[in-house]
């Protein structure tokens, strides 16, 4: 039957010599490479179950009254988008199970996509040749959040509504083009006419066909560059060592979906997320309590919060607060983060190609950077619940706003310096063989029984040769 | 033709059968795996006098096939109950229940499968270097250069194409402009005029009988119920505690006083007010504003009060607008005074 197959392919497309490559590629065995299998397998998680919601869902600002299943809203106006999510939610068998799918897979998606690249980072897999690919996971990260945000907006609740209120003054403030990119994406006045069908086919269509599209980039190099590796015994800047594709890497790979899928789904059902029936539907003069985002724009949220009362008059015209935390920022984060690779190398000198990974400890210095960059992004983030953070704590808002902006400097250095140093300590021990010899050797017998032997230990250290020991006093 | 069609019809449920006998077997030697598991266990501390012959291991695949036949059969079941639970309109709990078992158990199946079942071998593949040989770089080098010595030979024609090509790419974005009207003064007014009434969110008119002091109400224009460039806050105050200058003291009789409820920072509607401190805070980024000084931020990143509605109070009891806001309401944006 598929040898069949293979030759009917084989006639038409000669494919049978790139199938016997392709079914022996071999895939190397490491849990972390195993971080972008989660991104990739949430997002078809997330095709699937979007696709099914498109055919519920209505993308309309026109008001109608309420009177559906849920009876806490009955009679009250709202948009027949809002109304359409709460049948989705209510009415439609299996669809508050899909919905929440949907959402948790897209918290998912972004998690995996943020910490994929966090490996990336600290392995150093963005180095030579493998810069066209960190462009594209980095552009990835951005259309995740991008497609996200336009996602949660849908539903036309309060919540997002008030998102979607931040994210119009955030264009406003763009010097010069702002007031024009706010009315020609809006469509005018906040809300504007338009701007769920708009953000509808953004969601949907462009900006989805863009993160299919950069995926399939993605894959095609990975499979063309070959995979990067650890060091270990046999493997070389020469070679990949790993499963072969098929069967083992296949097996093992579709198990992790399936493993992903079922997350998702028990997710889904047994934890609420996103309840927008009670939040009610979104009225331009009411405003929810604590409002945070969803966790992949908590860091945009921190930094508005945090921005002090400050912005500028350039030329008589006015730069306004919100740019600098939520487009100069942002912009100039991922423009470091863009160019990365190339940044390392002006550093480094290292212009080689790599294909054996760093540990994080092989460079402390860029793990230092990477823990800085995390650790700030942490700050920020727990900073976009500072009002939550406050009611916990008992404390005024205020004060713990003035904590994180003090924090948001302190806490980023102190990871770095500790990363740094912990890098180091771990280099230290792995250049002493002694804490790592064996002292004895147990065997198993041919009677099944057990003989342990003991190897010979001096009794005094002796002086290591070339001064190893000397590092570790201090 | 149809016979042999019919035959083979009529072996499938005899196929079925054979297959669910297998599986069944295998879910028995999974039962019979787990329960020999305390043997194997056991087999590991041999007392100090061993047995002459240890035993023969077991085979190693057969607890592993039985396990996947196991996590296959209850994927079945559970896929199964997703049916049910669906067709019965079950409750989203139980739907995801029963769809979370049925991956979770395939997914074991897949896993063990992979890991056990399969025979693990590690291969090596050469990596060819990224460079290709010099020959061919210099031949795709040549090859495009060629191309374009042809193009840039006709000069003037390469750049009249450019042109071309840069003008259509150029006008091909003009239609981006009827993506909305352009901002002009939008930004600069509301619905707001003089004389016009305040009403509540109800759309009934605001009297100053209505609040009490230390209240406070959203307010529209009549007319404009719901509009969002047009919400205010009407708050009442002490009369005596009012710090504001002359001009902006004559739009706030009795108390009443008035201001735009967009946040300037991010534009979220200013939502709470701390009758005690008399200050309005934005749920969204905590911008606070001192209402008795003219609505002066006091903490968080709004940099501009929130624009003074001037009111007055009619002899009918009822409140006013004596114009539109002072000034532009809401965030900052670059053309702004």
């Amino acid at each position: 039957m598929i040898g069949h197959l293979v030759l009917w392919l084989d006639d038409r497309l000669g494919a049978a010599s790139f199938l016997r490559k392709a079914m022996r590629k071999a895939f190397p065995d490491h849990w972390a490479f195993m971080l972008g299998e989660v991104a990739l397998y949430s997002y078809l998680a997330l095709l699937g179950s979007g696709i099914y919601l498109t055919f519920f869902y209505t993308a309309s600002g026109d008001h109608i009254v309420y009177h559906g299943t849920y009876r806490p809203l009955d009679g009250v106006p709202m948009s027949e988008a809002y109304a359409s999510i709460l049948r989705i939610s209510f009415d439609v068998p299996a669809g508050l199970l899909i919905r929440q799918f949907h959402h948790w897979a897209a918290l998912v998606f972004a998690a995996a996509i943020s910490v994929h690249l966090l490996r990336i980072f600290f392995t150093g897999a963005f180095r030579r040749p493998r810069e066209i690919n960190w462009l594209i996971g980095v552009t990835l990260l951005l259309l995740a959040m991008a497609i996200g945000f336009t996602g949660y907006s849908l539903p036309d609740d309060l919540l997002s509504g008030t998102g979607l209120r931040i994210a119009y003054s955030i264009l406003l403030s763009i010097p010069v083009v702002g007031t024009w990119s706010a009315f020609l994406l809006f469509g005018g006045v906040y809300p504007g006419a338009d701007i769920l069908r708009r953000f509808l086919i953004l969601h949907i269509f462009l900006l989805q066909a863009l993160i299919a599209a950069l995926i399939g980039v993605h894959l095609f190099l990975i499979w063309h560059q070959k995979h990067t590796q650890f060091r270990g015994p046999g493997r070389t800047e020469r070679n990949v060592v790993g499963s072969p594709l098929w069967p083992n890497y296949t097996m093992k790979s579709i198990g992790l979906a399936l493993v992903i899928f079922s997350v998702l789904a028990l997710l889904g059902g047994l934890a609420q997320i996103n309840p927008v029936w009670l939040y009610g539907p979104y009225e331009a003069w009411q405003a929810s309590s604590p409002a945070q985002p969803d966790w992949y724009l908590g860091w945009a949220e921190g930094a508005l919060r945090l921005w002090p009362a400050w912005e500028i008059r350039l030329f008589g015209r006015l730069v306004a607060n919100p740019f600098f935390p939520s487009v100069l920022f942002p912009v100039v984060f991922f423009l470091v983060l863009y160019l990365w690779p190339w940044i390392e190398r002006w550093i480094t000198g290292d212009a080689r190609p790599h294909h054996l990974l760093d540990r994080a400890r092989d460079c402390p210095w860029r793990s230092a950077v990477g823990a800085w960059a995390v650790a700030f992004g942490i700050a920020l983030t727990l900073a976009g619940s500072n009002d939550v953070i406050a009611n916990l704590l008992g404390v005024p808002v205020e004060i713990v706003t003035v904590y994180f902006r003090v924090m948001l400097g302190i806490a980023p250095i102190l990871a770095a310096v500790l990363t740094y140093f912990v890098c180091h300590g771990l280099q230290e021990r792995d250049r002493q063989p002694e804490r790592r010899r064996i002292r004895a050797i147990v065997r198993v017998n041919a009677r099944g029984g057990y003989e342990e032997e003991t190897l010979p230990t001096p009794d005094s250290p002796a002086p290591e040769p070339g001064g190893g020991e000397s590092g570790t006093g201090s | 033709m149809i016979g042999r069609a019919l035959a083979g019809l009529l072996r499938l449920p005899g196929a079925v059968l054979w297959m669910l006998l297998r599986a069944l077997a295998a879910a028995v030697r999974a039962v019979a795996a787990i329960l020999t598991l305390g043997d194997i266990v056991r087999q590991e501390r041999p007392g100090p006098a061993s047995r002459e012959a240890a035993p023969a291991p077991p085979a190693p695949d057969a607890r592993a096939s039985a396990l996947v036949a196991g996590a296959l059969l209850v994927s079945i079941a559970a896929t199964i109950a997703f049916g049910a639970a669906y067709a019965l309109g079950a409750q989203t709990q139980l739907l995801a229940g029963t769809s979370g078992v049925s991956l979770a158990a395939l997914a074991v199946a897949f896993i063990v499968w992979g890991q056990r079942l399969l025979q693990q071998e590690q291969i090596t593949e050469e990596r060819a270097p990224e460079p290709s040989p010099e020959e061919a770089r210099r031949g795709a080098e040549e090859a495009l250069a060629r191309g374009e010595r042809e193009i840039s030979r006709r000069g003037a024609l390469g750049w009249l194409l450019a042109g071309a090509l840069g003008s259509l790419g150029i006008a091909a974005l003009f239609p981006v402009r009827s993506l909305g009207p352009g901002p002009d003064r939008l930004l600069f007014h509301t619905k707001w005029r003089a004389g016009a009434p305040l009403v509540g969110i109800d759309g009934k008119p605001i009297r100053a009988a209505d609040l009490l002091i230390g209240s406070v109400a959203t307010v529209f224009p009549e007319g404009y119920v719901g509009d969002p460039s047009s919400q205010a806050l009407l708050i009442r105050v002490e009369p005596g505690l009012l710090e504001l200058p002359p001009a902006q003291l004559a739009g706030a009789p009795q108390g009443f006083v008035a201001y735009s409820k967009i946040c300037t920072h991010a534009g979220c509607p200013v939502g709470l007010y701390r009758a005690r401190t008399h200050e309005l805070v934005c749920p969204c980024h905590q911008s606070t504003f001192d209402v008795l000084a003219g609505a002066r931020p006091v903490f968080g990143p709004a940099t501009r009060p929130l624009p003074q509605l001037p009111l007055r109070l009619g002899a009918d009891g009822r409140l006013r607008a004596l114009g539109d806001f002072t000034e532009p309401v809401g965030p900052g944006f670059w053309g702004m005074p």
